[in-house]
C-alpha cells in the first residue's frame, strides 16, 4: 500500500513541474511570434533582392557571380550548423546534428578521411556537441542575445572571405525549416559556390529597359555578397522560429503528461486514504467488540 | 512619386516624395519624378529626401541596391 505521505509529496512536485512546463509554453509562445514576426518583416527584402538578381542575370552567363559561383575540387567542407542556445525543446538541437553527421559520412566521406570537414556553429547545443569529434571553424553562439541583421551579417562576410581565400571549397547550411509551430523540418543547402540557378535566374524575368549603374556585371558582383548574407539571416531567423515553436510543442505535451500522472497519483492517494480510514473503522469496531465480548 | 526604405530588420520609410538624393557607387545622384526605370548599388551615404510637404529627411546607410520603374522607387539598404 502507498504511503499517504509519499503519494502527496509526489503530488506536490508534480504539481509544480506542470506550473514551470506551462510557464515555458506561454514565453514559448509569445517568442514564437515575435519570432515569425521577424522573418515577416525580413521578406520584403529578400524577394525584393531575388527579384533584383533575376531581372540582371536573365541576360547575363552565370560565370558572372564573381569568385562564388565557381565549382572547385572539393577538399575542405564548411558546414554551418545552426542550433540554439538552450534545451527542452524535444529533437529540435538533435535533429540537426543527425543530418549533419548523416551528410559528412553519405556526401563527404572522402573528406572526412582526409580531415577536410570543417563545422561552424551557430548556437550552444551544436558547439557542445561537435566540439568533441571536429575542432570548431567559430563558433556564434551570442547572435541569439541579440537577433537582428547586423549580428548574422559578419558571419557570412567571413565565411564568404575564407572561400574566396580559398579555405573551404564548399560551404553547406544546416538548419530547420519553419513550416508551422507545429512542424519543422531540418534542411541542408549549398551556400557556396552559388548554385547556378538562383544566379542564372528564370526566363520569365520581366523585361524592363532599365539603366544600370556603374553596370550590370558590377551590380551582380555586389548582388551576391547581399543576397548570401540575406540566406544565411534567413536560416538563422527559421532555426529561432523552429526552436520556439519545437519547444512550445514539446512543453505542452509535458504539462499533459503530468496532469496525466497528477490523475493516477490523486487516484492511488484516495485509495491509501481510504484504506486507512477502513482499517481505523475496523479497529474501532472490534475493540468495541472485544470489550463488549 | 512612391518611395520604399527597406532593410532586412524593417521598413523604415514608406510614401510620396518629390526628390530623393542617394550615394551611388559612381557618385551621388538624383532622381526626381518621372525618371528612367534605373538599377544602381550604393556605397556608404546619407540618402535626402524631400516630400510633397518640402520637409526633408535623411537616412544613414552603409551600402544599398535601389531599383526605380514606373515612378515607384525601391531602396534596399543595410543601415549602421
Amino acid at each position: 500500500m502507498a504511503n499517504l505521505k509519499e503519494v502527496r509529496n509526489r503530488i506536490t512536485s508534480v504539481s509544480s513541474t506542470q506550473q514551470i512546463t506551462s510557464a515555458m509554453k506561454m514565453v514559448s509562445a509569445s517568442k514564437l511570434r515575435r519570432a515569425q514576426d521577424a522573418i515577416q518583416r525580413m521578406r520584403p527584402y529578400a524577394s525584393k533582392l531575388k527579384e533584383i538578381l533575376q531581372n540582371l542575370s536573365a541576360s547575363l552567363d552565370s560565370s558572372s557571380g564573381g569568385g562564388f559561383s565557381k565549382e572547385r575540387e572539393v577538399k575542405n567542407v564548411l558546414f554551418v550548423v545552426i542550433n540554439s542556445n538552450r534545451g527542452l525543446c524535444g529533437a529540435f538541437n538533435s535533429n540537426a546534428i543527425k543530418l549533419t553527421n548523416n551528410l559528412i559520412n553519405e556526401k563527404y566521406p572522402s573528406q572526412k578521411a582526409t580531415g577536410g570537414i570543417h563545422i561552424l556553429t551557430i548556437g550552444k547545443k551544436a558547439t557542445d556537441y561537435f566540439k568533441k569529434t571536429y575542432t570548431l571553424a567559430s563558433s556564434h553562439n551570442e547572435v541569439y542575445d541579440n537577433l537582428k541583421f547586423d549580428t548574422v551579417a559578419p558571419i557570412a562576410v567571413q565565411i564568404m572571405a575564407d572561400f574566396a581565400a580559398g579555405k573551404y571549397d564548399r560551404v553547406e547550411l544546416v538548419y530547420s525549416q519553419f513550416k508551422n509551430a507545429a512542424v519543422q523540418t531540418v534542411t541542408s543547402e549549398q551556400f557556396l559556390p552559388v548554385k547556378s540557378e538562383t544566379v542564372a535566374g528564370n526566363l520569365k524575368a520581366k523585361s524592363v529597359d532599365y539603366i544600370f549603374e556603374p553596370n550590370k556585371e558590377d551590380i551582380v558582383k555586389d548582388l551576391i555578397p547581399k543576397s548570401l548574407k540575406i540566406q544565411l539571416y534567413k536560416a538563422v531567423l527559421d532555426s529561432n522560429a523552429s526552436e520556439h515553436g519545437a519547444r512550445m510543442t514539446s512543453m505542452h505535451k509535458a504539462t499533459d503528461n503530468a496532469k496525466e500522472l497528477l490523475k493516477a497519483l490523486k487516484l492511488s492517494y484516495n485509495k491509501a486514504r481510504q484504506a486507512a480510514i477502513t482499517n481505523e473503522i475496523l479497529e474501532i469496531g472490534g475493540g468495541a467488540a472485544a470489550l463488549e465480548g | 512619386m512612391q518611395l520604399e526604405i527597406v532593410t532586412p530588420d524593417e521598413k523604415v520609410f514608406e510614401g510620396e516624395v518629390k526628390l530623393v538624393q542617394l550615394p551611388g557607387t559612381t557618385g551621388s545622384f538624383e532622381i526626381l519624378n518621372n525618371h528612367a526605370p534605373i538599377i544602381s548599388t550604393l556605397k556608404n551615404g546619407k540618402i535626402k529626401i524631400t516630400d510633397s510637404a518640402n520637409a526633408t529627411q535623411y537616412f544613414e546607410i552603409k551600402s544599398g541596391v535601389v531599383e526605380l520603374q514606373n515612378n515607384k522607387i525601391i531602396i534596399l539598404a543595410e543601415t549602421k
